[in-house]
């Protein structure tokens, strides 16, 4: 197929090596109708279903003189439809938006304070990498359109995100986004906000202000759609100056959780970031607390050697041991062994599991005072002890009908 | 008829009688060149010409032959390779040109789509290693001439493919070629004097000897996945399948398993070694394709033996060479359908990937689901006979879901599969009562099979079938010669 127009349009990747994934080359025209050219790896068994969409699509923004060539590697209808929307919107502008159904799956909304301990970061513009996502059973999954998106794919991006978010079954996990940096990450926010996301984080935060202006367009956006359910916000530090505004910023409304990007923040510093985190510690230290004092999650940095599992380990291990409750993930296969090093070991268990249980006895019997042994409990280290529990059982360490067991 | 149903009578095949008299009395079967030696074995129109595989992608002899058949105006051959490769394509002109009639074996890559697209003069036949071996014992198959192409073999024909610059490892796969073809070539490139030792096949079926300056490309040889998958998604239907297994009481001391060769299955191999480690058990036996991985089970005393059929790499080829827990087998010993028994019937656990599987768990290798040729059976079928049949298979492939309602190709009835893992569910076949009550408290996705098509279309929409002619291109025989399927001529393909 021929294309000599200068309104010419293009979307999505072809590269080789890609897969679940389709370019469009589109073109405008006075007259000709509709001229489709579909070269797609599944048109034997997909070849009707997909000039279907693409009729679809074309009628639903008055398309009626275009040229298409459709490459396509065996993409998804909500990938199909968000490639050729993002083409269309190139040449013709239109508050218009073409959206599949929000599947029932993804009807779900999260509590503030569920546990948080992976969150796997999925490149907002690469879609076979977020069919499956949900399978590896994250906390939570970030759909990114910050760093991992070049520039010049960013726009293309958000159709994307947005119609994995109604479409792509998230198994549950925590459905995530990471915006660019404010300002330009609130116009991401229209492409995510009606279609129930149920985080947003906010990267390179560097004070109240940026996080405000997040949650305001929030608000904003919700009324204008009637959307509801809630959208918590993660902050994310990476510069110094963000370290010292960690807890004004870790008291905003609808922040639940802060984390911390390491790569940035020694760059700040001037520092190189090594493997035993020495130059980061105050950081660190600083974010756990701010995070604390504001009664929010402290979520630590991603490791970037996903080659490197025991190197992995020891740095969760040691986040775990500052305070920190997860880490980031950029490859599926940390997930296990970053939920593995927070999850509680056997010996807190069977402390927690001590401790609940002096607590219900002393309970039942009416006691105001609790102990173990001879060491008085306080209401705290009951409240910790409960949340091991919970945790433990989260994570499959303990069964849930633990106390009739044993 | 159903499974186990035919039973052959009669006699098995017999090659010529010969007589010693006949051949040279110093047993120097050497000829100056493969054109001498194909003309004195009777090289003309609509013979049948046996090749073996064990050279994979780096097979430089097949090529040869028919260059030299197409040379000398030699038309209608038919070939029949114990398996194709890529570097097979080559051979597209002469089927073209119709030096070659039609190839029995396998019909992989771009041969598949040129068969597909009903370009091959005649129809093509697709057997199982197993069923190979058996359609050349039982005179299914009659092969004129056979060339083996040997790693190391001296003057009389003896011949290993244990050493030399060509390794591969061992030479079962032409073991029916020499016992039953009618005149037998060995081609080497590494002459010893005789005896050459150990022998993996025997001089004594072997005709004429060729010595050739080059008959493989090492690094082409040992060319079958050898890493474990780095994906994480076939990293997370490995670690399902191994701990499938483990909770179903598979992983016991004494056990035996077979995975094949790709990174799936490979992975499954290192969860086993894994148990195995913690567990202080060990595996009686493993059936290869032997790699690495099995080399180290074996070498850690993980495994007491390796029973295999092909090298995937050079520690399998070591290993072969040095250890006498690495022992060489073939179709004959692993797969033979008209046997007294096979070792395929006794593995405990067997490993197999499939490009279809359908609500009745019957199972496609050979086609795709644009109904094109692609893949040969290997011993996927004869596999199929052991204790636990599972098929670990992504959900959909990109956006082809793997579970039909009807697969393309029938290639394993689904009475012999017991357990499809996919990263979104395990479905275990209604007949493994057995399985089923076991995994009843597991905490893996235990669905049934329809589920598991329900979840499938829901993410990638319900499929159309490929459309064909009513022209048969290619017939899947299975293990007993009987024909269990017929691929037709696609209508359209791109």
């Amino acid at each position: 197929m021929d294309f000599h127009s200068e309104h010419l349009a293009k979307a999505g990747n072809k590269e080789e090596g890609i897969r679940s994934d389709c370019f469009v080359t589109l073109e405008l025209a006075d007259s000709g109708g509709i001229q489709l050219e579909l070269v797609s790896k599944v048109e034997s068994m997909y070849g009707e279903s997909i000039l279907t969409l693409v009729h679809k699509v074309l009628d639903f923004f008055d398309i009626r003189h275009v040229k298409i060539l459709l490459e396509d590697s065996g993409a998804l209808p909500l990938v199909l439809a968000a490639r050729l929307e993002a083409a269309i919107k190139i040449l013709i502008k239109t508050d218009k938006e073409f959206l599949l159904p929000l599947i029932p799956e993804n009807g779900y909304s999260t509590a503030p304070d569920r546990n948080r301990i992976s969150r796997l970061y999925i490149p907002g513009n690469t879609p076979h990498l977020a069919i499956n996502a949900g399978i590896h059973k994250p906390d939570g999954i970030i759909l990114d359109l910050e760093d991992s998106v070049a520039p010049e794919k960013k726009y293309e991006a958000g159709y994307l995100v947005r119609n994995a978010l109604r479409g792509i079954d998230f198994y549950g996990a925590e459905r995530m986004v990471r915006i660019n940096q404010v300002p330009n990450g609130l116009s991401d926010l229209p492409f995510i906000v009606p279609h129930n996301v149920n985080l947003v984080l906010i990267p390179k935060c560097e004070g109240t202000e940026q996080v405000r202006l997040v949650n305001e367009e929030i608000v904003r956006i919700r009324k204008l759609t009637g959307t509801t359910g809630n959208t918590w916000l993660m902050p994310i530090i990476e510069s110094a100056l963000g370290v010292m505004k960690a807890f004004e910023i870790a008291r905003c409304e609808n922040v639940v959780a802060m984390a911390i990007g390491l790569e940035d923040y020694t760059a700040d510093l001037g520092v190189r970031r090594t493997d035993e985190g020495q130059e980061s510690l105050f950081a660190r230290s600083m974010i756990v607390n701010a995070c604390k004092a504001a009664g929010i999650q402290p979520i630590d940095s991603v490791f970037s050697d996903v080659g490197d599992m025991e190197g992995l380990r020891r740095n969760a291990l040691k986040s775990k041991v500052l305070g920190f409750e997860g880490m980031g993930c950029i490859h599926p296969r940390q997930i296990r062994v970053v939920r593995d090093a927070f999850a509680p070991d056997e010996e807190e268990i069977d402390r927690a599991k001590k401790i609940v249980r002096a607590y219900t006895e002393a309970a039942e019997k009416g006691l105001g005072v609790v102990s173990l042994g001879t060491k008085m409990i306080d209401a705290p280290v009951v409240k910790r002890a409960c949340k091991v529990i919970d945790t433990a059982i989260a994570l499959g360490k303990l069964d849930a009908g633990w106390k009739d067991l044993s | 008829m159903g499974i186990g149903k035919y039973r052959p009578s009669g006699r098995k095949y017999g090659p010529p009688i010969v007589s010693c008299n006949d051949y040279p009395e110093d047993g120097n079967k050497i000829v100056p060149s493969l054109r001498e030696a194909l003309i004195l074995a009777g090289l003309k129109d609509g013979v049948a010409i046996s090749t073996h595989h064990h050279f994979r992608n780096g097979d430089l002899v097949a090529g040869q032959i028919f260059d030299i058949a197409a040379e000398m105006g030699i038309k209608d051959l038919v070939w029949v390779p114990s398996a194709s490769f890529e570097c097979h394509s080559s051979l597209i002109k002469y089927l073209e040109n119709g030096t070659i009639h039609h190839i029995e074996g396998s019909m992989n890559g771009a041969l598949g789509r040129f068969t597909s697209e009903g370009k091959m003069k005649g129809t093509g036949v697709l057997r199982s290693h197993g069923g190979r071996y058996q359609a050349i014992q039982d005179g299914d198959v009659h092969i004129d001439i056979s060339v083996i192409a040997a790693p190391t073999a001296d003057p009389f024909g003896n011949a290993t493919g244990d050493r030399g610059p060509a390794a591969c490892g061992l030479l079962g796969f032409a073991l029916a070629d020499s016992q039953y073809a009618d005149k037998v070539i060995v081609v080497t490139d590494n002459l010893v004097p005789f005896p050459c030792v150990p022998w993996h096949i025997q001089g004594n079926y072997v005709d004429y000897v060729v010595v050739a300056e080059k008959i493989g490309i090492p690094e082409k040889i040992v060319s079958g996945t050898t890493e474990i998958t780095k994906s994480p998604d076939r990293l997370l239907l490995a670690e399902m399948t191994a701990q499938f297994c483990d909770e179903a009481g598979i992983i016991r001391d004494g056990f035996s398993f077979q995975a094949g060769a790709g990174g799936t299955a490979l992975s499954i191999g290192v969860f086993f070694a894994e148990m195995c480690r913690k567990r202080g058990i060990k595996a009686r036996f493993a059936r290869g394709g032997s790699n690495k991985y099995l080399v180290q089970m074996l070498e850690e005393g993980l495994v007491d033996y390796i029973l295999d059929g092909q090298t995937f790499d050079l520690e399998g080829v070591r290993s072969m060479r040095e250890n006498p827990g690495h022992v060489n087998t073939s179709p004959f010993t692993s797969y033979n359908y008209h046997g007294k028994g096979n070792f395929a019937q006794y593995v405990d656990v067997v490993i197999l990937g499939a490009t279809e599987v359908d609500i009745h768990f019957n199972a496609n290798v050979v086609t795709h689901s644009d109904g094109c040729l692609l893949h040969g059976i290997g011993g996927w079928m004869d596999c199929l006979f052991s204790r636990c049949v599972i098929l670990p298979v992504p959900l959909f492939r990109d956006r082809m879901p793997v579970i039909l309602d009807e697969v393309t190709t029938l290639c394993g009835p689904g009475e012999l599969i017991d357990v499809i893992v996919t990263e979104r569910g395990i479905a275990i076949n209604p007949l493994r009562t057995d399985l089923i009550e076991k995994m009843k408290t597991s905490r893996l996705p235990v669905k049934t099979i329809q589920q598991l098509k329900e979840e499938a279309e829901k993410i990638c929409g319900k499929p159309s079938r490929p459309k064909f002619t009513d022209d048969p291109v290619a017939v899947i025989k299975w293990v007993d010669g009987t024909v269990i399927d017929t691929v037709f001529k696609l209508d359209k393909l791109r």
